[in-house]
């Protein structure tokens, strides 16, 4: 078995609204040295194969078609 | 006139955009998502509003692969007339169908008001009834209606002249309610027969109501 890990975030130069607010609270609540902040959302994916390179070829097909919207959004794959 | 209505599990506009096509003297049909065929007379596909599949994963993203995804894929291909009103517009996004992306509003907030909107090109089906530069007043009711489009794509919109609808205020200046690229509110595809919009024309119906500039704007596609 295969468990993967993905995370999908806004790319670097589209807005993030939720991190900015985010950030903003974080000021708030006097938490200094916070330069910058993304929010984004973690898949975890059970995989029935031993096989990474099978794994990670099925996740990225997964991920380009519906996980994540490239138009907007970057992933990043970890195979455990 | 036949105009066929979308329903996936979520979809709260069906029944509006029925009544407002029928007052217009169309014939309807609301079609449930797992069909895979599309009524053979249909002149136009109306993608409605709500929240399809409760938004889950991203608005629109799990409903682009619902079974009659394929049919309207294809519908729109060659050459059918497709609409899509709010969540219809981030279907048509998530399906590849219209350029761009609708994010989360930029506020956060879940928007819902009158909106007044500036017709910005009228040389389609769509808005063929206004003119360039009129005001339109027309309800806003989404959480995500951020129009993100990157700059190779908002040239082409430019070029091809494909932004519809922008925010404005009454006087036609930008007015910008969620954080939309170039207060962005709706777009076609460059072959100009699918339009996606995330504010409601057909809520826009009676004056009684509020506004009925929705009238001119359904009107356009009210030809047989």
């Amino acid at each position: 078995m295969t468990t993967a890990i993905i995370n999908v975030s806004l790319k670097a130069g589209v807005l993030d609204s939720q991190g900015k607010a985010v950030h903003h609270a974080l000021d708030s609540l006097h938490f200094k040295g916070v330069d910058d902040v993304r929010v984004g959302k973690q898949i975890v994916l059970k995989l029935s194969t031993d096989d990474k390179t099978v794994a990670m070829a099925e996740v990225e097909k997964m991920c380009e078609e519906i996980l994540a919207n490239t138009v907007i959004e970057d992933y990043k794959i970890e195979l455990i | 006139m036949k105009v066929t209505i979308l329903q996936f599990p979520g979809t709260n506009c069906e029944y509006d955009t029925e009544h407002a096509f029928k007052e217009l003297g169309a014939k309807t049909q609301i079609v449930w998502h797992k069909e895979e065929s599309l009524p053979s007379d249909t002149d136009l596909l109306v993608v409605a509003g709500g929240f399809s599949y409760g938004d889950y994963l991203r608005s629109g993203a799990i409903a682009r692969f619902s079974p009659v995804m394929k049919a309207v894929t294809k519908y729109a291909n060659e050459g059918g007339k497709v609409l899509g009103i709010c969540n219809g517009f981030q279907v048509l996004t998530e399906a590849g169908l219209l350029p761009g992306a609708l994010k989360r509003n930029e506020n956060l907030h879940f928007i819902s008001k009158h909106h007044t909107l500036k017709v910005e090109n009228s040389d389609n089906i769509f808005l063929e009834k206004l003119d360039n530069g009129d005001i339109v007043n027309i309800p806003i009711a989404h959480h995500d209606g951020n129009y993100f489009i990157d700059e190779e794509g908002l040239k082409e919109l430019h070029d091809n002249n494909q932004i519809l609808l922008t925010y404005s205020d009454e006087t036609g200046a930008v007015k910008n309610p969620n954080g939309s690229v170039e207060s962005i509110a709706g777009v076609c595809n460059k072959a100009k027969n699918v339009f996606g919009l995330m504010p409601h024309p057909e809520r826009a119906m009676e004056s009684i109501l509020g506004s009925d500039d929705g009238v001119k704007m359904l009107q356009g596609f009210m030809k047989s």
